[in-house]
């Protein structure tokens, strides 16, 4: 009622308002930016269906069961050994490089408040910045010559563990942070001690968040080459089994070297081999995503 | 007292991380040493890496064997190295802004997950499957079309003019290293650009600013700390980067590139190449020059990461 009164006599005496009129200048410059916006988006868009599209198209003549069942000669052959060695590699690195991360994580969490803590904090994210190859470097020279265990699998993956370490620190102690304060007052209300509540309570809650930045471990491990050409070396055979002084083969040491050689088949053999890391380590980080995104769903797990 | 067993644990464990990067300088260092002593401050900016005459018999020098005629200078890596690494950034930055505004405020909330996650996953890729992409497919389509149309429209700019080169170069490492470090910078980025004051934004809406404006006058600025901060850190990355420097950048040796199509070497993929050739020097003075080298990268690399974390710090991102 009142709004039809208002409408009646007081809306027709009030000029038309005076329409906000944005400049020219200010149209083009939105426009523009517009573009630009969009037009970094569809770069990267771009760049990653053309990475995945070359290696496809590349290696697709090669991707045959020979791959798998035979291994590698100088120039061509199967690529069986580089893909045991690959696995190798990183679940070995993992083995060592999980429960020492894991634990750091804890400890950045749970007492990484005061300034030890932060200095852990602040030192492990500048070894996340360390050159990989420099990290293969060091590797070389302790392990390689002066601990003479030559081209072998145990100095591979121990460099590989000094890489991982800070990753798995650092997403652990994300997960276990996002745990509220009081999940933890509870549990030393009910009287655990310190690890009780670290094993039963804290690491069940965190256990999807944890694995997930696993994922992301063995995904990063897997697609190094430059720590491992001078601490695992390279190897045309099966591994024996031998930690020291033993070369093993891995995926992308094939990449780099094959491509290099003058011959078809080799650079056949070095597109498949980028094909199958490229796929392995996009799927570990999907599978990451997916195990994460399921356990929040099922059982409203902390992120 | 009773000893806290698991704490005591923990910090035993919790200390490999920073005991392993302490020993990391520590090794390079002292391995190096007469290497550094030979070559004192020189190294860095003389020119010529000369691992000497093979064959001859090693001569000595202040105290120090070396190969007759061998020289250690590093300047054009130090040049290729920081080259490449700035001309990275300066493809990258913008392009990750623009991703990042895109990815968190340009499209729906519904979108923005998967488009987020497809970008995620270009920062997974493997850096010498990106190296391979530079070398099978970047190379050829730069050197043969792209190099020399730049040259011929860019004729009067300094540094784009000049031998267009066989695409192997300085533009197309950093163009490689940029399309690897916008992933990492935009992500950040667009996390940023979600965490900050809803207020701060509806403020300048309703002062009759589109959202584009909005960004850039008002949140843009906000976040400049975290802008600079990710970037750096993306630098330093950038530095350290080997694989796919090694397989696009033409691996130039004791040569200083007089424009961006030139052939250079950076410090990581020159340690990763030269090893081997190194490794044929009975004085072991070439292996301990490169150790040299790998120290120089750790310690700009550490640098650089310190400034990064510091500025972050200020900004409080994690």
């Amino acid at each position: 009622m009142a709004i039809n009164v208002l409408e009646e006599q007081v809306l027709p005496k009030m000029s038309t308002p005076r329409k906000f009129k944005v400049s020219l200048w200010r149209r083009l410059m939105t426009v523009f930016a517009t573009v630009i916006v969009t037009g970094s988006f569809v770069f990267l868009a771009a760049m990653f269906l053309s990475i995945i599209v070359d290696v496809l198209i590349h290696a697709w003549p090669a991707l045959n069961i020979k791959l798998l069942t035979e291994i590698t000669n100088g120039i061509g052959g199967g690529l069986k050994n580089a893909i045991e060695g690959s696995i190798i590699m990183s679940l070995g690195s993992l083995l060592l490089a999980a429960p020492i991360g894991i634990s750091a994580g804890i400890y950045l969490s749970e007492h990484g408040h005061g300034n030890a803590g932060k200095l852990l904090r602040f030192l492990s994210d500048v070894l996340v910045g360390v050159p990989s190859i420099v990290l293969g470097y060091v590797g070389y020279i302790t392990m390689v010559i002066y601990l003479g265990w030559q081209f072998s699998v145990a100095a591979g993956i121990i460099t590989l563990t000094v890489m991982l370490l800070p990753y798995i620190a650092r997403s652990t102690e994300l997960a276990l942070s996002n745990i509220p304060l009081s999940v933890r007052e509870a549990g030393y209300g009910l009287g655990a001690g310190e690890g009780r509540i670290v094993f039963k309570i804290l690491l069940p809650g965190a256990a999807p968040a944890i694995m997930t930045g696993l994922f992301y471990a063995v995904a990063l491990s897997m697609g190094e080459t430059a720590p491992l050409l001078y601490t695992a070396g390279w190897s045309n055979y099966m591994w024996t089994g031998k930690l020291t002084n033993e070369p093993i083969g891995y995926l992308t040491y094939v990449i780099w070297t094959f491509i290099n050689e003058p011959f078809a088949e080799s650079h056949m053999l070095a597109f498949a081999a980028a094909f199958l890391i490229t796929a392995g380590v996009l799927m570990l980080i999907l599978v990451g995503r997916w195990y994460m995104v399921r356990a929040q769903r099922r059982m409203g797990a902390y992120r | 007292m009773k000893i806290p067993v698991f704490r005591t644990a923990l910090v035993a464990t919790a200390s490999f991380l920073p005991i392993s990067l302490l020993l990391l300088i520590i090794f390079l260092a002292v391995y190096s040493w007469p290497a550094i002593q030979y070559n004192q401050f020189h190294f860095l900016w003389t020119n010529d890496w000369n691992l000497g005459n093979l064959y001859g018999n090693p001569v000595s020098v202040n105290g120090h064997q070396i190969m007759p005629g061998a020289k250690y200078g590093i300047w054009f890596l130090v040049v290729g190295t920081i080259a490449s690494s700035v001309l990275a950034m300066l493809i990258a930055m913008p392009i990750a802004v623009g991703a990042a505004y895109f990815l968190s405020e340009g499209i729906r909330k519904t979108w923005a997950g998967p488009l987020s996650l497809f970008v995620d996953l270009l920062a997974a890729i493997p850096s010498v499957v990106y190296g391979l992409w530079g070398y099978a497919l970047l190379v050829p389509l730069f050197g043969h079309s792209i190099f020399p149309f730049l040259a011929k429209t860019f004729s009067f700019i300094p540094f784009l003019n000049g031998e267009a080169g066989s695409g192997y170069g300085l533009l197309t490492s950093a163009f490689v290293l940029a399309v690897m470090i916008i992933p990492l910078i935009s992500a950040t980025l667009r996390e940023s650009i979600l965490m900050t004051e809803p207020a701060l934004k509806e403020a300048g809406l309703s002062l009759g600013l589109n959202r584009l404006e909005v960004f850039w006058h008002i949140v843009l600025p906000k976040l400049r700390t975290v802008l600079i901060g990710v970037g750096i850190l993306a630098l330093g990355r950038a530095l350290g980067e080997t694989m796919a420097v090694l397989m696009v950048s033409g691996n130039a040796l004791n040569y200083l590139p007089n424009n961006i199509y030139a052939p250079i070497s950076t410090m990581a993929a020159f340690i990763a190449s030269q090893l081997d050739s190194a490794l044929q020097d009975p004085t072991n003075m070439a292996v301990e020059a490169l150790s040299e080298i790998a120290l120089v990268l750790l310690l700009i690399t550490v640098v650089v990461n310190i400034a990064a974390r510091m500025m972050l710090w200020m900004a409080k991102v994690r």
